[in-house]
């Protein structure tokens, strides 16, 4: 996934530079080895369904990072308009897909709306974006509460007969049902529309990259631009989308355990492909190019004329819309909304699968997302079974993965500042 | 045009010189408090045992607030990293009670192991502090955040055997230590003990708390004192007179780190139980907004802003739990309301940082 032979400073600085990465990989491989309990089906049932419910959300800090604000903690505010969305929908028990695009609209003008005030405030507090994002996060979700344990109830009336709220008909209650969507709900509205099983999946995803792969290569050769072309990626990326199409074919001829892993939901992974290209695409026009400059320097953008202020509320607010549109495809899935907990956490777990990817504060792209939301979910699955087998308890695996997920961000983003403050020091001397 | 801009600075010159050296923050709160204890009086809440639930809670956290001011001096900005400090208190404790102390001796022994592993631990949170100059803030928070994790997995596994702690089966320390057991809840409020009235006094958390903060007082009087204090405010002003400010931003920490855990001990003895395992989390977030709101910004502190502060905040929040449950029944408000102004108060504070575009 990384360019090995772009590195000509040997192989302490590679390994520094990825060190995240391949601690999780050792760690992943190192629970398959110790952990007789997880069975193949299971363990790639949990993943897939992990990552699709996941990856839209991993996929919304990038902007930001390219505009240079950092890693965007913030999207939790997203999270929580996309909560407000499916709250309302599940008040006015609407459901199914019509249901779905109404949250997605709510959402949008939601979050369009808390985006450009954090925004507001990233440019108050230049330099400090990371912390200010984690803390407008807690104050926000202070906010979240009022309205939900206060307003609703005590401001907006509200029947303390409807499942949602609480007995006493004040506030919503702790968990919330969101019904299933043959019964006219919100729950697996996305994921039903169609599926398919998981080797089919792997084998069109795999084939796919190969044409795409080829493709590139060859277009690259025709327009003159071979020397984008790597010889060593290009065979190291079509052997291993030979290797998996080779797996799935297997799988489908032997009827092996990969065929019992659960279905795959073709909508939800078309939306997450259709946000990678978007993030693509974004970059190349005149708004991407500006996110760009903005991010290598502010002064020097400020300079050819972009409005630095406005472009990065901008970034802001794309972000915390596509956090808010996550976070619907989340719990559209898991199918019950945590009122109060399911999105404390996003920002955390989202931050910390983009840096396992190998991203940093300054630079992220859609293979980090996908890689890191893929290498985090596997070792969020392993660490109970190595806790469990090594330990005799799955609770030490639990706290050994909260220790992953809180070290992960402090060791990439403290190797990241270090290397900068290492890099000025040697230019000023 | 001139004339309406010329009233304007008028009035701010004039709101300033009304409140003194008072910043806005403290004032709102300062009315808040004061509005809540007004509401409260008249919903029929016992004022004493408003005001003595506020004098405890401010001599409980208020070494934890403290911790801040040598930190924010020396420009490392405000302690993220408290939870350190925290989990250092929270080992001596727990050997201590291992040994089998109680009362005084308990106290003692706890602080005699917290305080040199609050020292090292500290040593090393300076020097990454200095590897990491321009994002400490963030960067403390998340080491904060690691060590409590870490830590999780230490009280799980940590081979201790005396029955005051452990769980009934299995192996590891209970989530939180009830203090009785070694006859040393509250040992510090209790003693000297008396009351005004109806407000109780507690005169030995008082004279702790009271004497530490003498202590940083005098220490920002010292010789080294000033010059941790001088690399805060000008750095290279600092360098250029012969000051090694990366030495005094570690030495800052490290005290900043020891007062942390022997916060966490007085606070512990306090509260009658030690909270191991994710209770010391976010314990960082409210002794921040309680300086802030003392009147502290990111880069100055007075101890004066950790007396003030604390008061401030512990009252407010002492106040607004009876009172908001007497006026919204069915609710809880006040939870909310810390949340709000504890982090309101320090995006406040991060908005005035000044610091160049890059």
């Amino acid at each position: 996934m990384e360019d090995i032979h772009n590195n000509s400073q040997g192989i302490g600085s590679w390994l520094l530079e990825n060190i995240v990465t391949i601690i999780f990989i050792a760690f992943t491989l190192f629970g398959f080895m110790v952990s007789s309990g997880v069975s193949v089906g299971y363990f790639f049932s949990e993943l897939s369904s992990r990552v699709f419910r996941n990856s839209f959300l991993v996929l919304s800090l990038i902007i930001p990072v390219l505009a240079g604000l950092g890693l965007n903690f913030g999207i939790v505010i997203g999270a929580m308009s996309g909560q407000v969305a499916i709250a309302i929908a599940r008040y006015f028990e609407m459901g199914g897909l019509s249901g779905l695009s109404f949250c997605f609209a709510v959402a949008l003008i939601a979050a369009a709306l808390c985006g450009y005030f954090t925004g507001k405030l990233y440019n108050k507090t230049r330099g400090q974006e990371m912390i200010a994002s984690l803390i407008v996060g807690y104050f926000a979700n202070g906010i979240y509460q009022f309205l939900f344990l206060f307003v609703v109830g005590v401001v907006i009336a509200v029947p303390a007969t409807h499942p949602m709220i609480k007995p006493d008909g004040i506030g919503i209650r702790m968990t919330v049902d969101l019904v299933p969507v043959k019964q006219g709900g919100l729950k697996y509205a996305l994921d039903n529309i169609y599926q398919i099983p998981f080797v089919h999946a792997l084998l069109i995803l795999s084939v796919a990259i190969l044409l795409l792969l080829i493709v590139r290569f060859y277009l690259n050769k025709r327009t003159g631009h071979a020397y984008r072309n790597s010889m060593f990626s290009f065979f190291a990326n079509s052997t291993l989308c030979i290797a998996l199409a080779g797996v799935a074919v297997h799988a489908m001829v032997t009827k092996s355990e990969l065929m019992i892993v659960r279905k795959v939901p073709v909508v939800t992974a078309l939306l997450v492909i259709g946000l990678c290209i978007f993030t693509v695409l974004i970059m190349k026009t005149k708004l991407g190019q500006d996110f760009r400059s903005v991010g290598q320097s502010q002064h020097t953008a400020e300079v050819s004329g972009i409005n630095v202020d406005k472009t990065r509320i901008i970034a802001t607010m794309i972000s915390t819309v596509l956090a808010a549109w996550g976070q619907i495809i989340y719990l559209q899935n898991m199918g019950t909304l945590n009122t109060y907990n399911a999105h404390t956490q996003i920002g955390m777990f989202s931050v910390a699968a983009l840096l396992v990817g190998g991203a940093s504060t300054s630079k992220a792209s859609i293979t980090h997302a996908i890689f890191g939301t893929i290498l985090f979910n596997a070792m969020f699955i392993m660490s109970p079974e190595i806790g469990q087998s090594l330990f005799g308890q799955a609770i030490l695996g639990e706290y050994f993965r909260t220790f992953m997920v809180y070290g992960v961000i402090g060791v990439a983003l403290g190797l990241h500042v270090w290397k900068a403050n290492k890099k000025n020091r040697i230019i000023v001397e | 045009m001139s004339e309406i801009n010329g009233n304007g600075n008028n009035l701010l010159q004039n709101s300033r010189s009304l409140f003194g050296n008072i910043g806005l923050p403290t004032a709102i709160i300062a009315a808040f408090w004061f509005f809540t204890l007004v509401v409260g009086h008249f919903v029929g809440i016992s004022m004493s045992t408003l005001v003595s639930d506020t004098i405890k809670r401010a001599g409980m956290n208020g070494i934890l607030v403290l911790a801040m001011v040598p930190a924010i001096q020396s420009g490392t900005g405000p302690n993220f990293a408290l939870p350190i400090g925290i989990v250092c208190g929270l080992f001596g404790l727990v050997c201590s009670i291992e040994m089998d102390m109680t009362g005084m001796a308990w106290l003692l022994v706890s602080f005699a192991i917290a305080i040199p592993l609050a020292a090292f631990a500290g040593f090393i949170y300076g020097k990454l502090m200095n590897a990491v100059k321009g994002s400490e803030m963030t960067i403390a928070t998340y080491t904060g955040f690691s060590i409590v994790a870490l830590m999780c997995l230490a009280w799980l596994m940590i081979p201790f055997k005396n029955p005051k702690m452990g769980w009934f089966i299995g192996t590891g320390l209970r989530e939180t230590i009830q203090l009785d057991a070694v006859g040393a809840a509250q040992i510090l409020n209790n003693f000297l003990q008396f009351r005004i009235g109806k407000v109780i006094i507690p005169t030995g958390l008082l004279l702790t708390f009271g004497f530490f903060s003498t202590l940083v007082w005098l220490f920002f009087r010292s010789k080294s004192g000033i010059a941790i204090s001088a690399g805060g405010i000008n750095p290279k002003f600092a360098q250029a007179a012969g000051l090694d400010i990366d030495r005094n931003r570690v030495f800052a920490n490290v005290i900043s780190t020891i007062l942390g855990a022997i916060g966490i001990i007085v606070y512990s003895q306090s509260y009658g139980y030690a909270q191991l395992y994710t209770a010391p989390l976010m314990m960082a977030f409210p002794a921040v907004a309680a300086v802030l709101i003392g009147g502290a910004t990111a880069s100055r502190a007075k101890v004066s802003h950790v007396i003030v502060g604390v008061v401030l905040f512990q009252g407010l929040l002492t106040t607004a739990l009876p009172v908001a449950n007497e006026v919204f029944v069915g609710t809880d408000l006040s939870e909310i309301m810390r949340m709000i102004i504890q982090n309101g108060i320090i995006l406040y504070a991060l908005t005035q940082v000044k610091r160049g575009v890059q």
